[in-house]
C-alpha cells in the first residue's frame, strides 16, 4: 500500500515537471529597472541624424592643435598614416573610388589608402569613434569641443569642409561625405553566385 | 634516490601531506624493486616509476606544445596542430582593437534599453539564472586570410583567425523577452566595455533565432580574452559583430552606422559600390595537413582539412590532387553541425610526382567556394575582407610542402 502510494506520488512529481516544461513563462522576474541617470551616463554613441551629439563646437584652425598633441604621432603630422590609419586623402575630382577609372588611375600610385574623405559615409562616426576610443592610450580623455574641433580638422585636410566652418550638434550631421552614395546594403544570398 | 629521501625528510619535518608520504612510499619501493631484478624486468622509462598523483588542473604534455601567432592586434588558431573540430580554449584566436579587458564579475551588469518597454540591467549572476542553451559553431575574424609569408605561409597564418566552440549562455530572445522589444524595433546596438568601447549594429530578424550572450565556452567561463564575463555570439556571422565584455545592448530603428560597419569591415567591389553589413560568413575549407613545412613521402597520404559555411551545413568537400583538373569528394566526420568547422579526410596515394592540393566546400545552400580570379572579378582589387578563395599545396618532387601562392595571385 505505502509501496504503491510513492509511485503516486513520484508520478504525480513527474506530470506536474513534465507539464511545468511545456510551458516557460513570458518573463522570468530578473533583472532591474535601469535607473534614468545610469542610461544617460552609458548612452554616448551618435547617430547619422546627430541623436547623441552634445553641446559643443570646433573649427579645423582649432584642431590643429589638438591632432598635433594627440593624433600625429600615430596618424602622422597631415593624416599621412604612420603606426596608424592614414586618414586625409581623396581621388582627383570626377574620378570614384574603387571603379574601373578610379582603378586606372591609380595603376601608378598603388598605396592610395581608405581615408576619411573616400571612405567614410557619416561625418557623425568620426564624432562617435574618436569621442570613443581615442586616443588609445587615454580614450575618453577629449572634450567635446576637442572632439568638435579635430573632427572639423580632418574633414577639412580632405577638402569636404573649410577651415573657417563651425562643427556643432546641428552642422555635423548636415556635413556631405564623399562616400556616402557609395555604400550598399549586402547582396549576398548563399546558392549559387560568387558575390 | 638518497637524495631524494632526505628531501622528503625536510619536507616532512616541515608539515607534510598523506598524498606526498603515499607517493614517496610507492616510489621508494618501486625504484627498490626496479634494482634487484633489473635482469630480469626490462621497463620503459615511465614505467619504472610511480607517477604523479591527482592535481587541481592539468597541462599538456611538454612535448606538446602548440600555440597560438601573435602579432600587435590578434593572435591566430594553430589549425596545422589541432585534430577533429573543438579548439582548446586557450587556443581561440584572439582578435581586439584595444588589448584585452579586465572586468570584476562582482560589479558587471548588462545594460538593455533604447526601444523596449522596460529598461534594465542584469548581473552575472541574473544571467546566468536565465534558461541556458549550448552551441557548437565556429567564429571567425572577417580578416581571416594571411598570405605575407608567400610559398612560407602556414595553415595558421593563412587562416588561423577562426576557432570552434562549444558556447554555453543565455538566448538573446530570452533577454529581449524580459524587457519587451518594441514592434519598431529593428537593430541593436552591442556595445563592449573594452577601452575600444567597441560597438556593431545588428539586425534583429537576421539573428534572434541563434544569438545568445555567451559566459562559457567549452565547459568553462569564457576566456578574458574572449570576452569575459559575457560577450554576444552570433553563429555564422562574422566575429567582429559578436562584441566581446558586452556591457550595453540598445535598440532602434535603424543601425548606427558605427566606425567598424562603416570604414571597417566593409567591401569595396569593382564597380566602385562598397558594400555593407557584409555578416555571414561564405563557405570555406583548407587543407591542413600536408601543408607547409611538411615533407611527405610518397604512398598513402590522408588529406585532412577543415571546411565551414555561416550559412548552414557543409555539404559536400572535394579534393583535387592533380591542381584542380579533377575532385574527388572527400569523406566528412559527422555528426556534420550547422555553421560549424567540419573536418573532412581523403586518403591519397601520392606517386611522388610534384603536384598541388586543393580543397573546396560547397554548403547547403549549393554555394560553392569560388576561385581568387572569381572573387577579384566581383571585388576588384582593395577588398580585404570576407575573403573565402578556393587555396593549395604545392608538392614538389623532393616532398616538401609549400602554399600554392599562384592561386591566389591576381
Amino acid at each position: 500500500m505505502t509501496r504503491v502510494y510513492y509511485m503516486f506520488i513520484a508520478g504525480a512529481f513527474l506530470a506536474s515537471a513534465v507539464t511545468s516544461a511545456q510551458s516557460p513563462p513570458q518573463r522570468y522576474g530578473l533583472g532591474k529597472p535601469a535607473p534614468q541617470e545610469l542610461i544617460t551616463r552609458l548612452d554616448t554613441d551618435v547617430r547619422p541624424d546627430g541623436t547623441g551629439l552634445p553641446p559643443g563646437r570646433g573649427t579645423a584652425s582649432d584642431g590643429a592643435g589638438v591632432y598635433a598633441r594627440q593624433c600625429a604621432a600615430c596618424h602622422g603630422a597631415k593624416g599621412e598614416g604612420g603606426l596608424a590609419d592614414v586618414l586625409v586623402g581623396a581621388e582627383p575630382p570626377g574620378i570614384a573610388p574603387f571603379g574601373p577609372q578610379y582603378e586606372q588611375w591609380r595603376r601608378d600610385r598603388p598605396d592610395v589608402p581608405f581615408t576619411v574623405g573616400n571612405f567614410w559615409p557619416y561625418a557623425t562616426t568620426l564624432f562617435d569613434y574618436v569621442r570613443r576610443a581615442m586616443p588609445p592610450s587615454a580614450p575618453g580623455t577629449l572634450s567635446s569641443d576637442e572632439v568638435y574641433s579635430v573632427v572639423a580638422w580632418l574633414l577639412a585636410r580632405n577638402g569636404i569642409i573649410t577651415d573657417a566652418e563651425v562643427m556643432t550638434a546641428e552642422s555635423l550631421p548636415k556635413v556631405a561625405m564623399p562616400a556616402r552614395g557609395r555604400f550598399v546594403p549586402d547582396d549576398r544570398k548563399g546558392g549559387r553566385q560568387v558575390r | 634516490m638518497r637524495s631524494s629521501q632526505r628531501s622528503s625528510r625536510v619536507r616532512a619535518s616541515g608539515g607534510v601531506t598523506r598524498r606526498t608520504l603515499l607517493a614517496n612510499a610507492l616510489g621508494a619501493a618501486a625504484v627498490t624493486l626496479a634494482s634487484e631484478n633489473a635482469a630480469t624486468q626490462e621497463r620503459p622509462e615511465s614505467a619504472v616509476r610511480f607517477g604523479r598523483l591527482p592535481n587541481e588542473r592539468g597541462s599538456r604534455s611538454p612535448a606538446e606544445q602548440p600555440a597560438r601567432m601573435p602579432s600587435a592586434i590578434s593572435s591566430r588558431t594553430p589549425l596545422q596542430d589541432l585534430h577533429g573540430t573543438v579548439t582548446p580554449a586557450d587556443l581561440h584566436f584572439e582578435r581586439h582593437h584595444a588589448g584585452v579587458a579586465v572586468i570584476d564579475p562582482r560589479s558587471y551588469q548588462l545594460l538593455v534599453h533604447g526601444m523596449v518597454d522596460r529598461p534594465m540591467t542584469f548581473s552575472l549572476d541574473e544571467i546566468k539564472r536565465f534558461p541556458s542553451t549550448s552551441r557548437t559553431c565556429f567564429l571567425e575574424c572577417s580578416g581571416n586570410f594571411g598570405r605575407q609569408s608567400g610559398e612560407r605561409t602556414t595553415v595558421q597564418e593563412l587562416c588561423g583567425l577562426t576557432s570552434q566552440t562549444e558556447w554555453t549562455g543565455v538566448r538573446l530572445s530570452t533577454l529581449l523577452r524580459e524587457v519587451g522589444t518594441r514592434p519598431q524595433a529593428t537593430w541593436f546596438l552591442a556595445e563592449g566595455q573594452d577601452a575600444a568601447m567597441m560597438t556593431r549594429s545588428i539586425p534583429i530578424k537576421e539573428v534572434l533565432d541563434e544569438a545568445m550572450l555567451a559566459y562559457a565556452q567549452n565547459g568553462e567561463a569564457l576566456r578574458p580574452e574572449q570576452g569575459y564575463p559575457v560577450r554576444l555570439l552570433l553563429p555564422g556571422i562574422e566575429g567582429n559583430a559578436s562584441v566581446k565584455w558586452l556591457h550595453r545592448i540598445e535598440l532602434a530603428d535603424q543601425p548606427f552606422m558605427t566606425r567598424e560597419e562603416t570604414s571597417k569591415y566593409t567591401d569595396p567591389l569593382a564597380d566602385g559600390r562598397i558594400r555593407q553589413f557584409s555578416l555571414a560568413i561564405d563557405a570555406r575549407s583548407v587543407i591542413t595537413s600536408p601543408s607547409y613545412p611538411h615533407v611527405v613521402q610518397p604512398g598513402w597520404i590522408e588529406i585532412r582539412g577543415l571546411a565551414w559555411s555561416g550559412r548552414g551545413r557543409i555539404q559536400r568537400v572535394e579534393v583535387s590532387t592533380d591542381r584542380g583538373r579533377s575532385w574527388t569528394p572527400a569523406e566528412l566526420q559527422g555528426p556534420v553541425l550547422p555553421k560549424a568547422h567540419t573536418r573532412f579526410r581523403l586518403l591519397w596515394g601520392w606517386d611522388g610526382k610534384p603536384t598541388e592540393i586543393v580543397s573546396r566546400a560547397i554548403d547547403d545552400t549549393g554555394y560553392v567556394q569560388p576561385e581568387w580570379t572569381a572573387l577579384q572579378s566581383i571585388r576588384g582589387r582593395r577588398t580585404r575582407y570576407h575573403l573565402n578563395p578556393v587555396t593549395g599545396w604545392t608538392i614538389g618532387a623532393d616532398g616538401r610542402v609549400l602554399f600554392a601562392v599562384e592561386r591566389v595571385t591576381a
